[in-house]
């Protein structure tokens, strides 16, 4: 019994210098010289300013901006998360029912227009980045008129919308979506 | 449900079902000591921990060693992370200043990831530094999981020995599991997830100026090596909070694919590794034919149950708690997989999805982590349930039970009636405590039944060390920590024991040669019995907690009722 004790111990440590330091260090080292700039947070730099990561969400609620989902953390990343509200939750049915209300209004939408179901539901990390395309195409008609686009601009911001329109990836994965940081910083700097 | 989505579910299992024989032939050769395509590679450092921690690897055991060694090397690792965490702010490697955790919250976590269940109380992004993700983390995501293989192992040589009295070397299984499988697989898969854009990195948080002018702390980390073992060691617990939804963690459509096959790879691949360890590959393919129909029919009836509008909300389909990059079916997709097998790790949040969608989760849960399960794990509970239907099967037509040629007997059924019950005792009595005791009730984030399913699925999710939650529960309270860390510690050990017992007990015995009157154990009517076993004894067991939580819940909310 002694002697599994003694090699208990030894054993322990040998893996935890392995599985713990050497480990997590190769895989640091090599992601730093493949992937610099995924290793270290796909972050965005303008000029020598941070404004964000390509990853990671943020709140946009301005009349100017595409809108992002609702965020139970409000896009506070620490720590992330959703809201936990569960499918007979009153409050969860009260909040859907706010927001759906709110960006109809905010979009000028049709009564008869059905709203993308992400903008009304939070997202799992509260830092999702993506809205489906769609969401962001009932968006385009309140953004021309408040960054007063002439008519040949908003058939462009269209196109714009489309072309940032990423499809499942390999042409399988996942859902058609949009990233609503990307969508905004390139509508910043167009119009 | 879309064309797309329909063969991205055919593609996964068709990776599954094409990955298990490969990597499941490969395990046989290592586990058995034979030369394997790594040997070459990293033979020498197998050599290299045995010759500094003086080890024998001729030298075998009998169960009661064996035992004791699995127990020692896991308590180390309990005290490791446990103090670890109560020393972090004087430790390196802690850039965003964190603070000691309390011992409740450590002893829950030290609990946790030492019983490869890493059910998480607390946030990591603002919980744990650099060092104890690491150091105390990571390591134990490989070692629980290399722990659970080597019970396996144990039982398999019990089966297949003849009249021995020794099942192997606990530290030369721990060394191969851990060196030729578990690690090699972790290097390959952490690169690809960061070539994805998962972050590895020790740089401190980043502090970002959003566009409309806001501060956003962008909290960083190695989180890619310390996810790429949570989901092949079927661990789950997350570098951040929000787990795999989180997009540093699962940024991409293809990291996710990738991450969901990786929870189910080497569980699958064991039951081949099994059927090539006691001679007979089609006991293998039985046991996953049974395990590959019940998270079907599970999957089936959670993509019906998430597609279906809920009258609460109108015609919305539900994105709540979901990921626009995943959608519903792989949030559904995931879930199922996460719970069938006992990984935990989620990419949608399970508190809000549909009543039945929730229900079959449970339900993978405490059936006792077979489908799949575990790492080792999923397949030594399996072959619990297996000594159980072999029992009843001999009983019903009044002979007397083998199985693969050796006689189970009453110590066996003992053994096996108490693996099963060991978890089952946690969850409905550890339930009905909280249920009624305001320390239990007071941390509820919903009401009404889903408030009693939040509740349950913990303590289901710590018996069954699987991890995931209803995570609206604040579970980072004195009583749910020490509840559930108890819990998790009977739910792990209290079947570990009982199936290294029977191990111990089966190596002894004579192997009976198949004759006329063999049962046989490896054709779809052994398939049938076994699921009919599973169900019964597994699933009715829990018919009246699931019919206060999850289904009372689906029949109100048809009527539109909210809480």
């Amino acid at each position: 019994m002694k002697t599994q004790i003694r090699i208990a111990i030894k054993m322990f440590v040998l893996f935890t210098l392995l599985l713990g330091l050497a480990y997590p260090l190769l895989i640091t080292g090599i992601a730093q010289i493949a992937f610099p700039k995924k290793a270290n947070g796909s972050l965005i730099i303008q000029g020598n300013k941070v404004i964000g990561s390509e990853l990671i969400g943020q709140k946009f609620d301005s009349i100017i901006y595409f809108s992002s989902r609702p965020s139970a953390p409000d896009y506070g990343a620490l720590p992330s998360g959703g809201s936990n509200l569960g499918p007979t939750s009153q409050k969860l049915k009260q909040l859907v029912d706010e927001r759906a209300a709110q960006f109809a209004e905010f979009n000028q939408l049709h009564a008869s227009e059905t709203i993308p179901s992400e903008m009304v539901f939070a997202s799992a990390s509260g830092l999702d980045p993506h809205i489906s395309p769609r969401a962001a195409m009932v968006q385009v008609e309140r953004i021309s008129k408040f960054r007063n686009l002439n008519e040949i601009q908003k058939v462009q911001l269209t196109e714009l919308v489309n072309t940032m329109s990423e499809s499942p990836q390999f042409g399988l994965f996942g859902k058609e979506r949009v990233n609503v940081l990307l969508l905004n910083l390139k509508l910043d700097r167009i119009y | 449900m879309e064309n797309l989505e329909v063969l991205q579910v055919i593609l996964f299992f068709a990776f599954l079902i094409g990955l298990t024989p490969l990597l499941g032939n490969y395990m046989s050769k290592v586990f058995s000591g034979e030369k394997h395509l790594l040997l070459p590679v990293f033979g020498w450092s197998e050599k290299l921990i045995y010759k500094v921690a003086s080890v024998n690897p001729d030298e075998e055991t009998n169960w009661k060693t064996y035992t004791f060694s699995l127990l020692i090397f896991n308590a180390l690792g309990l005290v490791m992370v446990f103090s670890l965490q109560l020393i972090q702010s004087v430790l390196p490697l802690n850039p965003a200043q964190l603070s000691n955790v309390s011992w409740h919250s450590a002893l829950n976590t030290a609990i946790s990831f030492m019983t490869n269940t890493n059910w998480q109380g607390y946030s990591g992004e603002t919980t744990l530094s650099y060092f104890v993700q690491m150091i105390g983390l990571t390591v134990q995501n490989f070692v629980s999981a290399a722990t659970g293989i080597a019970v396996l192992l144990v039982l398999i040589k019990g089966i297949s020995r003849r009249s021995s009295a020794t099942l192997g070397n606990f530290w030369v299984d721990l060394t191969r599991s851990t060196l030729y499988v578990l690690l090699p697989l972790s290097i390959v898969f952490s690169i690809v997830l960061v070539g994805q854009g998962v972050v590895q990195n020790l740089n401190i948080y980043e502090t970002a100026q959003t566009l409309q002018g806001a501060e956003q702390v962008i909290p960083m980390g190695p989180a890619a090596s310390q996810i790429a073992i949570k989901q092949l060691g079927t661990n789950g617990g997350g570098f951040f909070n929000a787990n795999s939804a989180h997009p540093f963690e699962n940024p991409t459509p293809f990291s996710n694919f990738l991450e969901m096959l990786a929870i189910l790879l080497v569980p699958a691949a064991l039951t081949y590794t099994y059927g090539k360890m006691v001679g007979s590959v089609r006991q293998g393919w039985t046991i996953f034919s049974v395990m590959l129909i019940l998270l079907l029919v599970g999957l089936g009836i959670s993509l019906y149950a998430e597609y279906a509008t809920n009258p609460v909300f109108g015609q919305l389909s539900s994105m709540e708690g979901k990921e626009t990059r995943f959608g519903i079916t792989n949030s559904v997709l995931w879930s199922t997989s996460t719970t069938a097998a006992s990984n935990g790790s989620v990419n949608a949040m399970h508190d809000s999805l549909s009543p039945l969608s929730g229900m079959v989760a449970m339900i993978n849960i405490v059936l006792g982590e077979v489908i799949f399960g575990g790492v080792g794990a999923g397949l030594y509970g399996m072959i619990i349930f297996v000594i159980l239907t072999v029992f009843i099967a001999g009983l019903m037509v009044g002979r007397s039970p083998e199985y693969l040629g050796k006689r189970v007997e009453a110590f066996e059924v003992q053994m096996a009636i108490l693996a099963v019950l060991a978890p089952s005792m946690v969850i409905l009595l550890f339930t009905a405590l909280a249920s009624v005791t305001n320390a239990g009730v007071s941390s509820l984030n919903n009401a009404g039944p889903h408030g009693f399913s939040e509740i349950f699925y913990a303590y289901s999710s710590a018996a069954g060390n699987n991890g995931s939650a209803f995570a609206g529960l604040n579970a980072n309270t004195t009583f749910y920590n020490l509840t559930l860390g108890l819990g998790m510690l009977i739910g792990r050990f209290g079947v570990i024991i009982p199936v290294l017992a029977i191990a111990g007990n089966m190596a002894g015995k004579k192997i009976t040669p198949a004759s006329a009157g063999t049962f046989h154990t490896d054709n779809w009517l052994f398939a049938g019995l076994l699921i009919a076993t599973i169900l019964i004894v597994g699933g009715l067991t829990f018919f009246p907690a699931l019919s206060f939580g999850p289904i009372i819940e689906h029949l109100l909310m048809n009527k539109g009722i909210t809480f």
